[in-house]
């Protein structure tokens, strides 16, 4: 039993506050414009994000979204519209940890520049639109949701005005961005019209409906729908072939916000295609009416990110760069999550993707701060510029070590866990296509070991180049580094929880 | 809560330790360690275990919590002592204290982050030692390896970056090789085993194996995981021919680590040999009884060799674990009360002694700043106690009566000569045996050339005796394999009550 009874919107609560507090962060800037007070715009973007993390959590725990407990359930909003369920939940959870983290550690980055309250508001509303991209259940709503989280992020990305990497990046990621809408708009308008509704649970029972009947009459159109559709969430959550915008945005953006889109973005790129194809085409009979299985396509797609992404990362001079090929290798991980559904069940395989989301929202997070935290101090942007840096920074050094060693997958650390979930799950769908994707994983997490550790190597092992005098240390990049670390390493012994909410999220959406 | 207090302890210390001043580190990182060494010694004379922890034995300490579900396997907390593993903790506590005393001299750079460093190893290989979940144990086992990396290629000699590489990649890719074997294991026991807890999959392996995994059948699988785990676990002990690692590392490591890495980090892969290879497999030790028995006489003898052939007195030491580690295989593969027992005796005398030996070494150079055998000569003179130290050292690794080196090699050979399990168990053994003929041979040679004779030493400083802060560890040490040598019975009684349940498993083959 709640203690207050809330009306059924107020479950939407963690995108809410989002938005509120974008909203507030635009009264104070037309109160105050041309404001620098880092302390109050920063404060407000970290508290609102705070209280949408508070309230997701606490309505997981409460048990909203849950089947067969009484009064809460699954709530669907706006005629299933939009739903709130534990998937759309553990992901709000995501975004809002990303964010917290992103505008803490912005206090110290874009100290001195202008356009402050624009930068929070953007971010926040970027995030709004995250946080609605994990509780979208129609085609409309998705693709406004996501609109609604890249329109900011363009403008995000190349808020550095002066800076000619961040206006190509920003560019680059704009018409690709703009591209892959128009490709997935036309997808979500054949799906339309083969099937003559936009709801996703609406599309399952008519493909069922035309499967009973025999009639496969559209079923080309359906299939190339659910392409250009893969097509968009390919984007979305950099994965090959639409990842090359990735590394130059992520390398010219503000480093937080190239840890805000490799985080939460991606995240809630994933948490959309998790559930368009398990809510909307019912492996069976998708299969039966376009003649193919999806999944094959994500099985092809996971392997062939992880292993584009790995191998480019390993060849990288430039720091950012790595992270942000690494990235795209992470994006061909969790992608197992969609290769591994079949027909009967598939709960363990994207729980484990889910999990692998959240420490990667920890782990890849604070290696970006990390970078933040060097470009703070004026550090180039190669390998060798980093060298040496634990002689005057051990503190954040350890945390970077941390986050490298947990991309990376060396146990303890919780990158680890999920990688091993990954591969356990895989390995019981049993099939010989996940056993080979169980196989690349495994590989290209030992591939991935080389270039992680060549960083930890920089940082603590090589000389410095250059002689440097004492670092500052800004307290809002360090916590919000230290905070990430901390919870890296924290998650091992909260590890269970996480995998009982995980697995029960992805069965209920996978049962519905 | 023992074991739990023990590592939390270093944990906790090792971050305090990461973020204090350099000037205090190591006078603190040593005041945190007696809390484990003290807390440990106490858990030895209050140790009320009987039996082995995998087969149904009480454990001491024993604490399980639940703490993971995934699909249809449980992973928990789950810790406790048997006979093997409570010598083996007292041993890392001790010679961690021990070795933070002895940097105090040799490190004089980025204090904290050292000492932060051991203390955080010395947690690990205190949960290597207390896991019995799989998980548990292997992320301890995993989590050794990043500070040790950095230890070596921080504080390291010349080629200290080399040497951490390597040292990284081979000790890496064994544990995923093992890791590997042990799920596919798991997984191929299919519902005969719901969680990860080692006394359980001990327990199906024995009541009739696995079925079959991924169309292998149940014994080719069988055989195959204790293949790969062997090989896993080889590399870390090490055993010829995957011992090319050690060298480097242990050359270019900074003394306390060498003394770790060979104290304390070689005995976790013969202690994980004896827990998983030769406790779960018992069938397929017998089967493979001469292969192993024949690597690790070749580790024996051709170690010793290679110490023979070494004029850097560091490289000896390192070269002659190889040398003792192949005593320990030798006694596991014999199988009997006294050679199982008697390898586990040696894993805690080897720590000691090697531990010894790397110290003296380690205070010799600091005085010298060589450890060429060939550039001394007549070190008695100037170092008399560390000196003396290092000849004790010596004698015990060579076997003399009265320290736990005789007794170790006592019983192996023993347990080895009488083993019915090995075929041509005489032979092996006399093979081995040899070795200590080898063993003298180098040790002696070496004694000779750098300790005796006129001083010849030509330096622009000053060589000195060393301070006491150096010398008192090595004493402890000394007082420790004398009382061992002496009184074997203090440690061996509670090894063999935790070996024999074993040798009742591999009975009847």
């Amino acid at each position: 039993m709640a203690l207050v009874e809330l009306p059924e919107w107020a479950a939407l609560a963690p995108a809410l506050l989002l938005v509120a507090t974008a909203m507030v962060l635009f009264i104070i800037d037309s109160i105050n414009p041309r404001s620098t007070n880092r302390e109050l715009l920063a404060g407000t973007a970290v508290v609102g994000s705070l209280a949408s993390l508070g309230v997701a959590v606490w309505f997981i725990f409460a048990g909203v979204g849950q089947p067969g407990t009484d009064g809460f359930g699954v709530i669907e909003l706006f005629d299933g519209q939009l739903v709130v369920d534990q998937m759309a939940l553990f992901f709000m959870i995501v975004v809002a940890i990303v964010t917290a983290l992103v505008s803490v550690a912005s206090y110290d980055y874009m100290d001195g520049h202008s356009y402050q309250a624009e930068y929070y508001s953007l971010v926040l509303l970027a995030a709004t639109g995250m946080a609605t991209m994990a509780a979208a259940n129609s085609l409309v709503t998705i693709f406004i949701a996501m609109e609604l989280a890249s329109l900011p992020s363009y403008a995000l990305v190349s808020i550095l005005k002066d800076n000619r990497g961040s206006i190509e990046g920003g560019l680059k990621y704009f018409l690709i961005g703009a591209l892959s809408s128009a490709i997935m708009l036309y997808g979500i308008s054949l799906i339309y019209g083969a099937t003559g509704h936009l709801q996703l649970d609406a599309i399952a029972a008519e493909l069922e409906a035309l499967s009973a009947d025999g009639d496969a009459g559209y079923g080309g159109l359906l299939g190339l729908g659910i392409l250009m559709l893969i097509g968009g969430f390919a984007f979305k959550t950099a994965s090959v072939p639409f990842h090359f915008w990735a590394p130059e945005a992520y390398e010219g953006g503000p480093a937080p916000i190239s840890a805000f889109l490799s985080s939460a973005s991606k995240a809630a790129g994933f948490v959309i295609a998790f559930r368009v194809f398990t809510t909307a085409f019912p492996i069976d009979v998708t299969g039966e009416l376009i003649g193919i299985d999806w999944t094959l396509a994500f099985v092809i797609l996971a392997i062939v990110t992880m292993t584009v992404g790995n191998f480019a990362a390993a060849t990288q001079n430039n720091v950012k760069r790595m992270l942000a090929y690494s990235s795209i290798g992470h994006a061909g991980y969790a992608l197992i999550g969609l290769a591994g559904l079949t027909v009967g069940g598939g709960e363990l395989v994207m729980g484990a993707a889910m999990m692998h989301l959240l420490v990667y929202g920890f782990m890849n997070t604070g290696a970006f701060l990390f970078v933040a935290l060097a470009e703070h101090w004026g550090v180039g942007r190669t390998f060798e510029d980093y060298n040496g840096l634990a002689r005057r920074a051990p503190v954040a050094c350890f945390a970077l070590a941390i986050f490298m060693f947990s991309l990376a997958g060396i146990p303890p650390l919780g990158g680890f866990w999920s990688k091993y979930f990954l591969f356990v799950g895989a390995i019981s769908v049993g099939t010989t296509a996940m056993l080979l994707v169980a196989a690349a994983l495994v590989v290209n997490s030992a591939l991935s070991l080389y270039y992680y550790s060549r960083l930890v190597k920089a940082v603590w092992i090589e000389e410095p180049v250059v002689e440097r005098d004492a670092l500052s240390q800004p307290t809002g990049l360090y916590a919000a580094i230290v905070f990430a670390a901390v919870m890296t390493v924290v998650l091992l012994p909260g590890f269970g929880p996480v995998v009982d909410i995980a697995v029960e999220a992805a069965s209920v959406v996978l049962a519905s | 809560m023992m074991i739990e207090m023990l590592i939390a302890v270093a944990l906790i210390g090792a971050a305090v330790v990461f973020v204090a001043p350099n000037r205090v580190a190591g006078k603190l990182a040593f005041a945190i360690s007696l809390v484990p060494a003290a807390l440990s010694l106490w858990m030895f004379t209050a140790f009320d275990g009987s039996g082995n922890a995998l087969l149904d034995g009480e454990l001491a300490f024993e604490n399980q919590v639940e703490w993971i579900q995934f699909g249809d396997y449980a992973i928990s907390w789950f810790v406790g002592l048997d006979g093997i593993s409570l010598p083996l903790v007292v041993l890392t506590t001790l010679l961690t204290t021990l070795a933070i005393m002895s940097s105090w001299t040799p490190i004089d750079e980025r204090e904290s982050q050292f000492y932060g460093l051991v203390l955080f190893i010395e947690a690990n290989l205190i949960g290597v030692f207390a896991a019995l979940d799989f998980f548990v144990w292997f992320i301890f086992w995993e989590a050794v390896l990043i500070p040790m990396y950095l230890l070596i290629g921080i504080w390291g000699g010349p080629r200290r970056k080399y040497a951490a590489i390597k040292f990284f990649v081979y000790t890496n890719v064994a544990s995923l090789v093992m890791f590997g074997a042990f799920i596919a294991l798991v997984f191929g026991l299919g519902d005969a085993v719901t969680s990860f807890a080692l006394p359980e999959v001990a327990d199906a392996m024995l009541e009739g194996g696995p079925d079959g995994f991924l169309g292998v059948d149940g014994p080719t699988l069988a055989s195959l995981v204790f293949v790969a785990m062997f090989l896993g676990f080889a590399v870390k002990v090490p055993v010829v021919p995957f011992h090319t690692w050690l060298p480097d590392a242990h050359v270019e490591a900074p003394t306390p680590a060498s003394v770790l890495l060979a104290g304390v980090l070689l005995k976790m892969g013969t202690y994980a040999l004896l827990r998983f290879n030769f406790t779960m497999f018992p069938e397929q030790v017998a089967a493979y009884a001469v292969p192993i028995a024949a690597v690790a006489v070749i580790s024996v003898i051709y170690g010793a060799m290679l110490a023979l052939a070494q004029t850097d007195l560091k490289r000896i030491v390192a070269y002659s674990s190889v040398s003792s580690m192949g005593y320990v295989i030798l006694g596991l593969i014999a199988y009997t009360q006294f050679g199982v027992g008697g390898a586990t005796f040696q894993m805690v005398s080897h720590g000691l002694i090697s531990g010894l030996m790397f110290m003296a070494v380690g205070v010799i150079y600091n005085a010298t700043h060589t450890r060429m055998v060939t550039d001394m000569s007549g070190m008695a003179d100037r170092m008399p106690v560390a000196v003396g130290i290092l000849i004790a050292g010596a004698f015990g690794y060579m076997g003399l009566p009265l320290m736990s080196g005789f007794a170790a090699e006592y019983f192996i050979f023993f347990g080895a000569f009488g083993s019915e399990l090995l075929a041509y168990a005489p032979v092996f053994t006399a093979l081995a045996m040899f070795g200590i003929v080898i063993v003298a041979g180098y040790l002696l040679f070496a004694l000779q050339r750098a300790v005796f004779g006129p001083y010849s030493l030509e330096t622009d400083y000053e060589v000195s005796r060393a301070p006491l802060h150096d010398v008192a560890p090595m004493f402890v040490l000394l007082g420790l394999i004398i009382a061992l040598g002496v009184a074997p019975e203090l440690i061996f009684e509670m090894i063999t009550d935790a070996v024999d349940p074993i040798l009742a498993n591999g009975g009847d083959l």
